[in-house]
């Protein structure tokens, strides 16, 4: 094992040696030989690597995303104002689904994002997400091909998931079962479920000392319970969540759960309680797709958070027909963290923010 | 009063909370990938010494409390209360028996002290991480049991009590480590 740089420096003390990588060459080596084995694991099933901007004039306007505003000094020199900011994408979705909409077939990328505000033991401002796309596919069917690229890049891990064909596959809980199991609340919207005062009353049982949150907002809720209670408690491996409250549907489809309860068709992949992969059973209905951004635009305009442009030409490929599809998106970093055994994402970033 | 955000907080940050000054021990950012992101904040209460843990909402701020630690002299104590004087600028400060606390049990007139203040009251005072100190009582040693096992306790003229080798007689001066309350060694003259 290399020991040149990287090793020994703590995180966040760097001791006036912040010009050096804060991960070992090491787990470099690994990080590359991971991305590798994702790239093989596409190739051989005939899915497309594609590359989509960094930069553009557009972004998600969803209210917990927070996009980097980007300005080209070099444009806009004769104008009044300037020419208008671009932004650095949160995730490639909306530039893939374009290329779905112009028949790509399916689809992948290992591409850095950026997202603000988002620095810490699993957070970094800027990291990287593999994110794919199955034409003709649901989402169950995606998390079939999920588990099996997890497995795969996993085997050769000192820890690995087990990765032969006998392994029991991950359990699906819906996000109702994660909730009533965890903490003791049904999540879901209907005659049994719990209100904002239920909620509050389980925040307040589980003994957290919560921040004031909108009387309105049963979702912040929501992520408290999960983030405090829920996530804390899962068991270690592979996890799928699925069946998510429409309120959280985002870009995925709705649907009904079994007991004919309105959800969305989204699940999230957690291993070893670390929250992995997002994924839908994508959304291809234009009006609703615009109808949910214009209610994130208005949203943003209630909370004073900053306003972005409308994503026109998603939205215009979405009226030209986006085929039926299913598509996710995986933590990168957090899946190398977990083959090398790292507790910090900046011991698998050469340089992370404090550093960049 | 200057204020933080919560990107702003950092393990040792000095900041208010309910009312009291508190010393950050741990921040953890969590937030659910499409959901609402928080800051677990864990704290301990400076006047009382209490931990506790807090969530805040990433973006809310947070008032600074306005302490800080300087090195002061300690001067005497009228019986009640404990005098310290700034040296440079002979400003002087008083402190209660609650805010001695141990360090009431190490300290001589004349002693150097590292003093935390809050809003300029002394908060805390913490004595010389070592100290000199004559022994006032202590029993005699057990004759031909010189160097090796066992210990017995002895008063010093602070009133502080520690266990000493039992050679250590009546009158020897000692160093003591005062984070732990043991003795080092005899103290050269």
């Amino acid at each position: 094992m290399s020991r040149t740089a990287g090793d020994g420096a703590g995180v966040g003390d760097t001791g006036g040696a912040d010009w050096r990588p804060s991960a070992s060459f090491e787990t470099l080596r690994r990080r590359a030989a991971l991305a590798a084995a994702v790239r093989r694991f596409f190739a051989d099933r005939g899915v497309l690597e594609v590359e989509t901007p960094l930069l553009a004039a557009a972004t998600t306007p969803e209210t917990h995303l927070v996009s980097f505003e980007a300005r080209d000094p070099a444009a806009g020199q004769g104008g009044e104002s300037g020419a208008p900011p671009c932004y650095l994408q949160t995730s490639p979705e909306l530039h893939m689904k374009r290329l779905l909409a112009a028949g790509s077939g399916p689809i992948y990328q290992l591409s850095r994002v950026a997202r603000g505000g988002e620095r810490g033991r699993l957070h970094n401002p800027e990291f990287t997400l593999l994110e794919w796309y199955r034409p003709g596919w649901d989402h169950h069917r995606l998390m079939d091909e999920v588990e099996a690229l997890v497995r795969e890049c996993l085997s050769l891990s000192p820890s690995p998931v087990a990765s032969d064909p006998d392994a029991a596959p991950a359990p699906r809980l819906t996000y109702r079962q994660l909730f009533q199991e965890h903490a003791g609340v049904d999540p879901a919207v209907g005659p049994t479920a719990a209100g904002v005062a239920g909620l509050d009353a389980a925040i307040r049982a589980a003994g957290i000392s919560a921040p004031e949150l909108p009387a309105d907002d049963r979702d912040a809720r929501l992520s408290l319970l999960l983030t405090h209670v829920v996530e804390p408690r899962l068991p270690a491996g592979l996890l799928f969540v699925h069946a998510f409250p429409p309120s959280q549907a985002s870009l995925a489809r709705l649907g009904r759960d079994a007991d004919g309860r309105e959800v969305a068709e989204r699940f999230e992949l957690y291993l070893d309680g670390v929250e992995l992969a997002n994924g839908f059973h994508e959304l291809t209905d234009a009006a609703e797709q615009r109808r949910r951004f214009a209610a994130e635009l208005a949203e943003r305009r209630r909370r004073g958070l900053p306003e972005v442009p409308m994503a026109e030409r998603f939205l215009a490929a979405l009226e030209a027909g986006l085929p039926t599809s299913s598509g996710v998106a995986l933590g990168f970093d957090r899946l190398v963290m977990r083959a090398v055994g790292a507790q910090h994402i900046d011991d698998v970033l050469a340089f992370p923010g404090d550093r960049a | 009063m200057a204020s933080y955000t919560t990107n702003d907080l950092r393990t040792g940050l000095k900041i208010m909370f309910d009312g009291e000054p508190c010393n950050i021990t741990d921040v953890e950012f969590v937030k659910p990938g499409k959901g609402q992101a928080f800051a677990r904040v864990k704290y301990r209460v400076l006047t009382t010494g209490r931990v506790n843990e807090k969530t805040l909402k990433t973006g809310e701020s947070v008032e600074a409390a306005d302490v800080h630690e300087t090195e002061m002299q300690y001067l005497y104590n009228d019986g009640t209360t404990w005098h310290f004087m700034l040296p440079d600028t002979y400003e002087q400060h008083e402190a209660s028996e609650e805010v001695m606390g141990d360090a009431k049990l190490w300290i001589k007139e004349q002693d150097m002290c590292s003093v935390t203040l809050y809003n300029n009251h002394p908060l805390s005072v913490d004595p010389p991480n070592h100290v000199t100190l004559e022994i006032t009582r202590t029993d005699p040693g057990v004759r031909g049991d010189t160097s090796s096992g066992g210990s017995k306790p002895a008063t010093l003229e602070t009133g502080a009590v520690v266990k000493v080798p039992l050679f250590i007689q009546e009158g020897e001066v000692i160093r003591v480590d005062t984070r732990s309350g043991e003795y080092v060694s005899r103290a050269k003259e």
